[in-house]
């Protein structure tokens, strides 16, 4: 009996999460490398389905209705970023039953944030380099006061340069058994129009286009807050771009452009967040 | 923004809750349990939109598997055996109205009713039970490797029915 048909029994009981112990981890390893026992699986699961689709029976209750619209409505009043989730929804909504492609790329959006404190820090220590660049050229020639400059700019550097040096190490902590999505924080201190943005995950563009980051204000178009492409690891980083002074920032936003950017945002937006 | 999300969420619940409440009870025998999954399910997919991948299948094929699993871990009390992410299901039949839903159905039971009692029994104990199938084997006294094969006969069965 060949591997294959060995297999074909097996998948079926899968299907069903049936299969246990040794049997179930042999299927397993072998889905890992086998497309087209992969494919087959979800076929198998989709007859499955059927006999599900085939139940009859009541009605479920009308409370059950609002009982969902009130505990989803708590849920959104702690999410901060419902508005992808609006998209999507719809999006599975609208693409009806007959499997169409229409339901945008096949990655989710949903980027999870949670960093912890240290990005304060970061935010306050890119402002203060900014800051003392500006202090150094000011001050006068005083040995003391400019070693001092020297030593704190220095110490900013070491704390920053984990953040933006191309050869630092980015690791990104998921909950277990969770597919890295692509996730970006932005740190903009607005009196300081200092803003650094990082990125994980995020996916490769092709050759001649890059994404593009946007500080959405308040009133008005779209900012342009710099260009950047990811590198092989999928991480990138904007540090301090050229930003109108003391701009109210609603929400950030990232589109993909042309390479040499964009001063209007080209449709879709595919990252967006709102503030913590 | 928060109604918006709401009414999108609304929808899919009015268009599939009945297949996921007959699932769920058709596992669980017991309205109140089911009603729970029910909540679970739908609060599951909203908390997560992107676990559905629309381009390779039918959300009310996928929403019948979740539940199915679900219950059938609630009826097992079990830790659930798969993520819901992972699970993708590919269906043939057009299921985009409750009237294709409803003829799909009938062709189901028509099919599950010409069926070898024995093989009808084996995946309704896999499927609705969630036996596994030493414990089916345990159970009708049949060796193991013939309820392997029944079990993937019933399904290709179903499958057939659906492909002319």
């Amino acid at each position: 009996m060949s591997e294959h048909e060995q297999f074909a029994e097996d998948l079926a009981l899968y299907a069903l999460d049936g299969l246990a112990g040794e049997e179930r981890l042999n299927l397993e390893r072998h889905l890992a490398t086998c497309a087209a026992c992969r494919l087959e699986l979800e076929q198998l699961r989709g007859d499955g389905a059927l006999l599900a689709l085939s139940t009859m029976g009541p009605k479920p209750p009308l409370r059950a209705r609002q009982r969902l619209l009130d505990a989803v409505a708590k849920e959104a009043a702690a999410l901060p970023t419902l508005r992808q989730a609006q998209g999507r929804l719809s999006r599975a909504k609208n693409a009806r039953e007959i499997g169409h492609a229409s339901a945008g790329p096949r990655r989710s959006w949903w980027g999870v944030l949670g960093w912890a404190a240290t990005a304060a820090v970061i935010v306050f220590a890119a402002s203060l380099w900014k800051e003392n660049s500006a202090l150094k050229q000011s001050l006068a020639s005083a040995s003391a006061q400019a070693a001092q400059s020297t030593q704190e700019l220095e110490d900013l550097r070491r704390i920053a340069a984990p953040i933006i040096a191309p050869e630092a190490q980015r690791i990104t902590l998921v909950a277990l058994k969770t597919p890295p999505q692509p996730q970006g924080k932005a740190f903009y201190l607005r009196n300081r129009s200092s803003l650094v943005f990082v990125a994980n995950n995020m996916p490769p563009l092709p050759p001649q286009k890059a994404y593009e980051l946007w500080l959405i204000p308040a009133q008005g178009a779209p900012i342009p807050a710099g260009v950047f492409k990811p590198d092989a690891h999928g991480s990138a980083t904007v540090v301090n771009p050229p930003l109108p002074a003391g701009m109210e920032a609603k929400a950030f936003a990232i589109t993909v452009e042309n390479e040499a950017g964009a001063t209007t945002p080209t449709m879709p937006i595919v990252m967006m967040g709102t503030g913590e | 923004m928060k109604s918006g999300d709401q009414s999108a969420l609304a929808e899919i619940y009015d268009r599939y809750s009945s297949v996921v409440y007959a699932v769920a009870l058709r596992v669980l025998g017991d309205t109140g349990a089911a009603e729970d999954v029910l909540q679970e399910v739908f609060l599951q997919l909203w908390k997560n939109p992107g676990a559905f991948d629309a381009a390779r299948g039918s959300l009310g094929a996928w929403l019948a598997v979740i539940t199915r699993n679900r219950a059938i871990d609630s009826l097992r009390r079990r830790r659930p055996e798969t993520d819901i992410e992972d699970v993708i299901v590919s269906v043939a039949p057009d299921l985009a109205s409750e009237a294709d839903r409803s003829r799909a159905a009938q062709k189901v039971r028509g099919v599950l009713g010409t069926m070898p009692p024995a093989q009808r029994i084996a995946l309704e104990m896999a499927y609705f039970e969630g036996m596994s199938h030493s414990e089916i084997a345990g159970k009708t006294g049949e060796p193991l490797g013939t309820i392997k094969t029944r079990i993937r006969a019933g399904l290709m069965a179903l499958r057939k029915a659906f492909q002319t």
